[in-house]
């Protein structure tokens, strides 16, 4: 002890240091990041942010994701969930899980917009993860909207629908309808695939294309109905459910008028 | 105001009867007048009314006219209850609708208010006819069956019934070109096409949509690709139509390498990374709804769910068959390809498949 | 007689010149005149007919602009989410039509809506000749060509939204394809004679568009048409009323007040057709995409019609055999082949096995209320039960979204009550009909309740019961008491053993179980009874009518007024009673 001691000042401390640092970091890195993202980043949140974020944690969270995210009984681990995890599914009130059931419904967000960013900032800390996407990214204005709906159909119809008006799962989960989410949160989905919507990294669906899904997406919430009011673009079910109410309706009621005795 | 003249009808249809007039009597059933019998202003508003309604309609065509020279296909307008529509496609149906319509109302309503509601009756009469008819018809048939000689010639009877028979086969069997086999498929049966598909060992996958070929690193755990053969572009160019893909495209999936409980073969996975076919063996729905959590591929079309951490075996649903595996690894340059063919046949079952 | 318009001239010199030709006049004479009864539920078969003939139409403009054709373009037209986008001619022409060609749109939606409503009126039509039995002598063979048109309809239907070649309705050719596929010893062979090949192949929209615009519809023209010369020829049925028996038709001519009402339905229903074609979207389909055999969309159905058999797939548990190498799919079979062959072959038999059971040979032109006829209803009402079990499962993932249900148990729940529902349906309904029989009767035998009750001067209160008015004791009384047919002899007189012993004792206990259930009704002289007993109650209440007078109704003590001018009167009621 007395050696290191003796020896702080020396300029080549520094070096020492910053190589062994370095070993370190990288060697977890190859030790760890074999199935890692590659667009994992160590979240850049100031210091006071992350405290910030980790009392907000701890209050929470930490009751059913554990005290250090590892996970528990009633949640699963946020190591490596990355920041844009904790953007999508608090943004969007889905946590805190208000209660236990099948699936986290979305929801009124319960935190501030700082909060959740401080939260994201501290749970990226935890382990490399996705990013929060940067404003460029989920930017859709120069997006093939046409390259987008072929995309979306490859991707997401089969879970959201054709209309992106939602769709069941097994045992009582569900893929939620498209038409309230914003491109953020579309693009945090994909790249984090919450509960069991599965990943779709930007290595293997870049940024381009996921700018065409957002932009064909937002085409829909836009979409007018062409051919009149819409019955919630399910599809025949709907169609069906409205013949047998509403048309059938009219036509009887016409039938019995034409038969009725008149006064 | 009725001026029917009770008849006595009778029953129609025999030669005999002497001509009668095209009423009906009147039904042996009280009536009541109604308000445009007896009230001649009654019946002048119900004139008027149905008046109208003609007039409208006839208005409502001319508005059809300016509707649809005049509305941009492209316009859209918000309607209440309705929301955002078409323009033109709302104002036409709403002007030929209504159109078509009053004509009908004033119609009924003429016929109700104006037209006389006295009740008449018809007599019916039993549907057989004439015992006179039957034995006349059943003694023509005896005369012509003599003079045909049918049942005399018995060698005719049976040949006619023969050519009879036989004479409609040439036009069900012209219908066996209803499928002439495509080039390479000569001499196959379809239960032999059907048990092949594009992929051979070798062939790399790449993503649909985008093409793109496939690095193991490129897809993290819980994730899901769409994929196809790297040759499926050009085969479609050349077939000209879209048969190879319908039994070639295939779904990738990543999961931890220990929770693959069983696969259909021995290292048929790549670093946790499992390919299998995107058609469901019940009847043939594309799937690639991937829960990612629970590793289960959920068909939308009749709710078949496979495992895919336990061989594609089915968990719930109709289908009776599992999900076939691709066996893929990896090819020089760190690409996913496939290392055969599936080594069962992909989507519905048939008779042979055995 | 009146003076003759110009136009009436040239009708009658043309009338003339037609008769001298084909004879016209001897049909005219004789059908201008034509009876048809009135009642709103026999409008039900029009609402088909008039829809397919909006169907026809429509149809028709729609053929000028279809391409049928699987031949790949690029998309450039007016839809700009699908610029760009590979595609078959078919669908291209209906984007094209849906979007470039003005009032192409209404068609299209007015084809599709007024085909829902054609196949829907069929079923409403069918049920409400089924549940009054219209069907029976001498009318089976009309029944059977509505089974017949009901089943051209549904494939009419299905050929139909699979034309334009979306992701929804080829997901469904998929299925069908599946389905042949799965067939036993002739699957295969038949699934690639019918696309030419593989799945999708290239020749099988053209294919279906021949089926589609020619095959099918004449094959439902024809049958319409022999369906409307039955009805017309064997006269409608009627329900029963006042002056109505089985041997007259009561109702309004044919001209001029029913040519006016079926004329002026016409144009309802084709204006109802528009209106909704204008209003309502039906089939988008450039939200599902052209199709690619490699996508799907959740929440795939196909349209109401073929909902059904989608349920019985999704319900059917995973049953396959593989019988020396062979494979029989149950879990396809059953569903898709053997279920609907059951349910239409039942259909259409059921006239014939109703007769046999019977041994009813009378021509019935004087409807049953359905009440009168329980077993035949709850029959009836159970088949309906099933199949709406089934459509419900068809949308099962829908209604799981919707309700936030799982799919999973939505499955199990429809497992088990499909053959736990009907029983109790047929139970129920059966008691329910006897049930109404008896308040029938009893109205048959103390009028009916009122409402109004009357305390009389001792002191006992009466329900006042009315007598039944003219056009309620025709229809309760020309209920028919049918007798099962007799238990068969095991030998005849001479001891010759009857051959037919099972056969016919089999069918005496089938017509036991079919007419079982029966509130008989009351005799002539109990009825007569009945009624004057009723007339009673109204006589004793009578007087209360004639006061309109608040002070007067003040003295009011029960059942008698004291009122100067009435004491005679009432002291003469109270003794009779």
């Amino acid at each position: 002890m007395k050696f290191l001691a003796a020896r702080r000042r020396s300029p080549l401390v520094a070096s020492a240091l910053l190589i062994g640092a370095l070993g370190v970091v990288g060697g977890g890195y190859a030790a760890l990041g074999a199935v890692q993202p590659a667009e994992a980043v160590m979240a850049v949140g100031t210091e006071t942010q992350v405290e910030a974020g980790k009392q907000l944690y701890l209050e929470g969270c930490s009751s059913c994701h554990g005290l250090q995210g590892q996970g528990g009984q009633t949640g699963p681990t946020l190591v490596g969930v990355g920041a844009a995890a904790v953007h999508f599914q608090v943004s969007t009130g889905r946590m805190p899980m208000a209660a236990p059931g099948a699936q986290a419904p979305a929801g009124e967000a319960v935190y501030s917009d700082e909060d959740i960013a401080a939260m994201a900032a501290y749970v990226a800390t935890l382990g490399p993860g996705p990013a929060i996407p940067t404003a460029e990214q989920i930017s859709y204005a120069d997006a093939d909207e046409a390259y987008g709906g072929e995309l979306f159909r490859i991707n997401c119809a089969q879970c959201h629908q054709a209309a992106g008006q939602g769709g069941a799962l097994t045992q009582g989960k569900y893929a939620p309808s498209l038409m309230e989410a914003t491109p953020q949160v579309i693009y945090e989905a994909m790249l984090t695939g919450p509960q069991n919507m599965p990943v779709f990294a930007d290595t293997q669906l870049p940024t381009e294309d996921k700018q065409a899904i957002i932009s064909y997406v937002m085409g829909l919430q836009e979409a007018p109905s062409p051919g009149g009011m819409n019955l919630g673009r399910f599809g025949p079910v709907t169609e069906g459910v409205f013949l047998a109410t509403a048309i059938f309706a009219a036509l009887i009621a016409a039938a019995v008028w034409i038969g009725m005795k008149s006064r | 105001m009725t001026d029917i003249t009770p008849h006595q009808d009778q029953a129609s249809g025999h030669g005999n009867t002497p001509a009668r007039l095209g009423y009906s009597p009147v039904a042996d059933i009280p009536h009541k007048p109604r308000a445009t019998d007896t009230d001649p202003k009654a019946a002048r508003r119900a004139e008027r009314q149905v008046a109208t309604m003609f007039l409208l309609s006839m208005l409502m065509v001319v508005l059809f006219i300016v509707a649809y020279f005049g509305i941009d296909k492209d316009t859209i307008i918000y309607f209440p209850v309705l929301g955002e529509v078409g323009a033109s496609n709302v104002a036409l149906g709403l002007t030929m609708g209504l159109a078509i319509l009053l004509i009908g109302t004033a119609a009924i309503q003429w016929a109700k208010k104006l037209m006389p509601d006295v009740e008449v009756v018809q007599q019916r009469h039993d549907m057989v006819s004439p015992k006179r008819d039957a034995l006349e018809a059943q003694a023509n048939y005896e005369r012509g069956k003599e003079e045909s000689g049918f049942a005399r010639f018995p060698l005719i009877r049976r040949t006619l019934l023969g050519a009879l028979v036989l004479f409609p086969i040439p036009l069900v069997v012209m219908l066996r070109d209803l499928w002439t086999p495509k080039p390479g498929t000569e001499g196959k049966s379809p239960a032999d096409i059907l048990s092949t598909t594009l992929w051979t060992g070798g062939l790399r996958i790449v993503s649909d949509g985008t093409y793109a070929p496939v690095r193991p690193e490129d897809l993290p755990v819980g994730g899901l690709i769409s994929a196809v053969p790297i040759d499926l572009k050009e085969v479609e160019e050349l077939e000209e139509n879209l048969n190879a893909r319908g039994k070639a495209a295939i779904i990738l999936v990543r999961m931890e390498p220990d929770e693959i409980r069983a696969q259909q073969g021995e290292g048929w996975d790549y670093q946790g990374i499992l390919a299998y076919s995107k058609i469901c063996t019940h009847v043939g729905c594309p799937i690639a709804l991937y829960e990612q959590r629970t590793h289960h591929l959920l068909c939308p079309c009749h709710q078949s769910t496979f495992d895919l951490a336990d061989a594609g075996n089915v968990v719930f649903g109709p289908a009776a068959r599992r999900m076939p595996q691709l066996p893929i690894g990896v090819d020089e340059e760190g690409y996913l390809v496939a290392m055969s063919d599936f080594a069962e046949p992909v989507g519905p079952s048939f008779w042979e498949r055995g | 007689m009146t003076t003759t318009s110009p136009v009436e001239q040239v009708g009658g010199a043309t009338a003339t010149y037609v008769d001298e030709r084909v004879g016209s006049n001897k049909f005219l004479s004789r059908n201008l005149g034509k009876v048809f009864p009135d009642h709103w539920s026999f409008m039900l078969g029009e609402i088909a007919l008039y829809s397919f003939i909006v169907v026809l139409l429509t149809g028709v403009f729609l053929t000028l602009w279809f391409k049928p054709s699987m031949a790949e373009v690029v998309y450039e037209g007016s839809y700009i989410p699908l610029n760009g986008i590979k595609m078959s001619e078919a669908y291209e022409s209906a984007l094209n039509i849906s979007f470039d060609v003005r009032g192409g749109l209404l068609l299209r939606q007015m084809h599709h809506w007024s085909a829902l409503i054609f196949i829907a009126a069929m079923a409403v039509h069918m049920f409400r000749v089924f549940f009054t039995g219209a069907f029976r002598k001498p009318r089976e063979f009309n029944w059977l060509i509505g089974v017949g048109l009901t089943t051209f309809g549904l494939l009419a239907g299905f050929s139909g939204y699979s034309l334009p070649d979306d992701l929804l309705s080829g997901t469904g050719l998929q299925i069908a394809r599946g389905i042949v596929q799965a067939v036993p010893v002739i699957g295969t062979w038949a699934a690639f004679l019918l696309f030419d090949g593989e799945f999708p192949g290239t020749e099988f929209i053209s294919r279906l568009y021949g089926v589609h615009i020619l095959l099918i519809p004449g094959l439902i023209l024809a049958l319409v048409t022999v369906h409307l010369m039955l009805v017309w020829t064997q006269k409608h049925t009627q329900f029963p009323g006042p002056g109505r028996t089985n041997d007259n038709v009561v109702g309004y001519p044919l001209l001029p007040v029913y040519m006016a009402k079926a004329g002026g339905f016409f144009f309802i229903v084709f204006g109802i057709i528009a209106l909704v074609g204008g209003l309502v979207t039906i089939n988008p389909i450039w939200i599902f995409g052209p199709y690619m055999p490699d996508q799907v969309s959740a929440g795939s159905q196909p349209d109401w019609y073929i909902g059904f058999l989608d349920g019985a797939l999704r319900v059917m548990p995973n049953i396959e055999s593989v019988i020396f190498g062979w494979t029989i799919s149950w879990n396809i079979f059953i569903p898709a082949l053997v279920v609907p062959g059951i349910l239409f072959t039942a259909l259409g038999l059921y006239p014939f096995i109703e007769a046999w059971v019977t041994g009813d040979k009378r021509e019935h032109n004087l409807l049953d209320r359905p009440r009168n006829a329980p077993t035949r209803t709850a029959f009836g009402m159970m088949a309906i039960s099933f199949y709406v079990l089934l459509w419900v499962g068809g949308a099962n993932d829908i209604i799981a979204v919707a309700f936030d249900l799982s799919i999973n148990s939505i499955i199990w729940f429809l497992r088990v009550t499909l053959f736990v529902i009907p029983p109790i349906v047929f139970l129920v309904t059966r008691r329910t009909c006897l049930g109404l029989q008896r308040r029938d009767r009893e109205k048959l035998l103390h009028g009916y309740e009122s409402g109004r009750v009357l305390r009389l001067p001792h002191g006992e209160f009466i329900e006042v019961h009315q007598p039944l008015n003219e056009k309620d004791m025709a229809v309760i009384t020309a209920k028919i008491d049918y007798t099962p047919i007799p238990a068969p002899d095991k030998a005849d007189v001479d001891g010759v053993r009857n051959k037919n012993y099972r056969a016919q004792m089999l069918r005496h206990r089938l017509s036991e179980f079919f007419y079982g259930v029966n509130v008989p009704k009351p005799s002539a002289a109990e009825i007569e009874a009945g009624q004057h007993h009723a007339a009673h109650d109204a006589a004793v209440e009578a007087p209360l009518h004639d006061y309109e007078d608040a002070d007067q109704i003040q003295n009011f003590h029960g059942g008698v007024l004291h009122h100067p001018g009435m004491a005679e009167t009432n002291a003469e009621q109270v003794e009779q009673r």
